[in-house]
């Protein structure tokens, strides 16, 4: 196996510019609750959950609105009291209409939650443990959205060695990850002692990036004496934050093509995800908020938000002064967030960060010269796949070459080689059309 | 000497391989119908697919062993299917032509657009970006992937970016149903003239909002149309084609023209009462 442990990184990678420091010296604040909330019911990956409320009901705070609809599901529950002005279709960042929710707050909807069953994280079973987090509604917060309670799982025959903690929050612009661990440590280790019942973990190591020494430097100064916890520094490099990546950079292990963090004994969690857990499940509560940077240069209030999930995008919009003329909006970061198309669309479980550019930032569709074969992007790429080779079978449409030959379905989309591409080649774009083509052909 | 050598050993092989090849030529021997070839070379080399088989050669198996009937390609001329059907002795069989049909109307002169798209210009890459810009969100793209698919050039842009088909080069070979991310493509047989122009599942404003020919959902068609020919579904009328469906009363008070008669001549007929478009540059969001 190969590994790179003496220089505590990846090979490859980036530096783009990070732009945090305008929001992570800003604490987190709470965002007002919007005269609307939009919920669509496919906020994670997987099946969508079922609405069990009908229009006109009442709900409150921490209601389940929607249940699990399976074992990749998760239910929904209501961020605020209200009445459930309607059940109809919605609109989500990738564009489809899911069904959703609709709800109007009352006016004096406040901040109280309605609790469901406490879990004891002393005498708790892995399962019970499991089956708490599914039912908080807990996904991925750090932008995937996928299910928590099916990662932790730990497959029959499989041991899990190490957690880790992601708080590399590679992504530039984006400060909430920073924040949550320079605020909520105790949620944090709240969260860690859950995790390690449910993943009977030896240690647990919390990844933090050089440009967050403050954070590290907090978090080790209260490790509890009887966590088997360390806080490990790694250099900055993007895409660090990628589960592969930060694995390699922090216990030197690679993970095998098409392979998972546990078949090299390893459960990575997001360390935003790690808090909600310690946050909700002493409580049994549902999750119906999530931190969030509002950045950018189109931004006038930047900073970092405690938002109810189901804000609507342009209520958002408003309330941090963002001009008419703005042209660009990114939900996630500017690397591997999406393009925003309609600011109808809401605040989901994986929204991670809203990036608000001008007209002057925005680029104006540069020119796309032919490959020049720099072997730019072969030296960015941080899972060492041949970007370059791909982007011109991708132009030819030799989909099936690209997937057989050429690794095409290990590509994680962080977007390194169109970064550094001279010639302006929009490679990840192509790269995320074949993959879907080709996933679509696999599946017929 | 040496030279002998050489000829008589290379020769002693070619020899040998060459009654090993005839041996096998005999022992493996698979008979196959002549005809086969010959109706292959009758047949268009389109290789399109439209019969439903993987290709003209083994269309034109299936014809020799009397699978199917000369009728069911679609894309040879009339006098070329008789041909075969004479050379095969069987019927002509007679398949109605079908041709391939849009579901939207939603042009730039009457659908807005929510954000521009830059990046990879076509249909399936926009697609993926949030949906496209487009405000509808089940409306044509616009970057014409159906246009670049079609073997047969019977797709052309229009000058508000939807794809026409020409019915006559039209050989319903099915590639724009796949090529199209929104499935806004269907192949229809000709006779189907009442069609619905439109596949939003929104209604009334909604619809209004994104585009001024969407499908309302008023239900004004399916309450005129001859009993059981038209039933409301999801915000959109379904056709009963199995009924009599030869009648323009459906479409004529349609307020927006999102159920037409696609005549052949002139192409979609909107109703009386629909809505009368006049703009020919882009429409914009929030402009009447």
């Amino acid at each position: 196996m190969f590994t790179n442990q003496s220089n505590n990184t990846f090979n490859h990678g980036i530096h783009p510019p990070e732009n945090k420091e305008e929001t992570n010296k800003l604490p987190i604040r709470q965002f007002p609750f919007s005269p609307v909330i939009i919920l669509p019911t496919a906020q994670h990956l997987g099946k969508p959950s079922e609405i069990i409320i009908r229009e006109g009901q009442e709900v409150a705070r921490g209601q389940i609105l929607a249940n699990a609809t399976g074992y990749m599901s998760v239910p929904l529950h209501s961020p605020v009291s209200g009445r459930i002005r309607k059940i109809t279709n919605v609109p989500t960042i990738s564009g489809k209409m899911v069904p959703g929710i609709i709800i109007e707050p009352f006016a004096a909807s406040g901040q109280e939650v309605m609790e469901g069953n406490p879990v004891d994280v002393n005498h708790a079973t892995p399962e019970e443990i499991l089956k708490a987090i599914q039912d908080a509604g807990i996904v991925g917060l750090g932008g995937a959205a996928f299910p928590t309670h099916v990662k932790l799982k730990v497959p029959e025959g499989k041991v899990c060695e190490d957690l880790l903690i992601n708080g590399i929050e590679c992504e530039p612009f984006l400060t909430t990850d920073h924040r949550v661990m320079l605020e909520q440590a105790e949620d944090i280790f709240m969260g860690i002692r859950y995790l390690l019942r449910a993943t009977q973990a030896k240690q647990v190591i919390i990844g933090i990036e050089a440009n967050k020494q403050d954070a590290a430097d907090y978090l080790t100064g209260l490790i509890p004496e009887d966590l088997p916890l360390k806080v490990k520094v790694v250099p900055v490099k993007y895409p660090q934050g990628a589960e592969k990546m930060l694995i390699t950079s922090i216990l030197g292990k690679e993970i095998p093509s098409g392979g998972l963090p546990i078949d090299v004994k390893v459960v990575v969690v997001n360390v935003a995800t790690t808090a909600e857990i310690g946050r909700l499940l002493p409580h049994g509560r549902g999750i119906q908020e999530r931190v969030i940077t509002i950045t950018g240069p189109g931004v006038s209030k930047k900073g970092n938000y405690r938002i109810a999930i189901g804000t609507p995008l342009r209520f958002v919009l408003e309330q941090v002064g963002v001009e008419d003329t703005v042209s660009e909006v990114y939900m996630g970061g500017p690397m591997m967030g999406v393009a925003v198309s309609n600011l109808d669309i809401s605040i989901v479980k994986g929204t991670s960060g809203i990036v608000v550019f001008t007209e002057r930032e925005a680029k104006k569709d540069p020119k796309v010269y032919p490959c020049i074969k720099c072997g730019a992007c072969v030296d960015a790429c941080p899972i060492s796949l041949n970007p370059s080779k791909l982007g011109i079978l991708a132009k030819y449409e030799e989909y099936d070459k690209m997937a057989e030959q050429y690794n095409l379905l290990d590509c994680f989309e962080c977007g390194s080689c169109s970064y550094v591409c001279p010639s302006h080649i929009p490679l990840v774009q192509y790269f995320r059309l074949s993959k879907t083509i080709v996933r679509k052909r696999i599946a017929s | 000497m040496s030279i002998l050598t050489a000829f008589l050993a290379l020769g002693g092989l070619t020899l040998l391989l060459a009654v090993l090849l005839i041996v096998a030529n005999k022992k493996f021997y698979v008979y196959e119908d002549p005809r086969i070839d010959q109706v292959e070379d009758m047949l268009p080399h389109a290789n399109c697919g439209a019969c439903g088989f993987p290709g003209c050669r083994l269309f034109a198996e299936a014809l020799v062993s009397g699978d199917v009937l000369p009728g069911k390609c679609s894309v040879s001329a009339e006098q070329d299917r008789v041909e075969i059907a004479d050379f095969l002795g069987v019927n002509l069989g007679s398949e109605e032509k079908r041709v391939a049909r849009l579901a939207c109307n939603g042009g730039t002169n009457v659908a807005i657009n929510r954000a521009n798209y830059t990046g990879i210009p076509t249909c399936q890459a926009s697609a993926l970006v949030s949906g496209g810009g487009k405000g509808c969100f089940w409306g044509c793209l616009g970057y014409g992937d159906c246009q670049v698919v079609c073997d047969f050039d019977a797709i052309q842009m229009n000058q508000f970016s939807i794809p026409e088909v020409d019915v006559d080069k039209c050989t319903a070979c099915g590639d724009c149903v796949e090529a199209c991310p929104k499935g806004l493509f269907s192949i229809e047989p000709i006779s189907h003239r009442l069609w619905v122009a439109c596949k939003s599942l929104e209604k009334g404003d909604d619809v209004l909002d994104d585009c001024e020919v969407g499908c309302t959902a008023c239900g004004k068609c399916a309450m005129d149309a001859p009993a059981n020919l038209i039933e409301m579904v999801n915000n959109l009328p379904v056709i009963n084609y199995s009924e009599n469906h030869n009648t323009r009363i459906p479409i004529e008070r349609c307020p927006t023209g999102a159920i037409v008669w696609l005549d052949d001549k002139l192409g979609a007929q909107k109703g009386k009462e629909a809505k009368i478009i006049v703009r020919k540059g882009q429409k914009m969001m929030g402009g009447s």
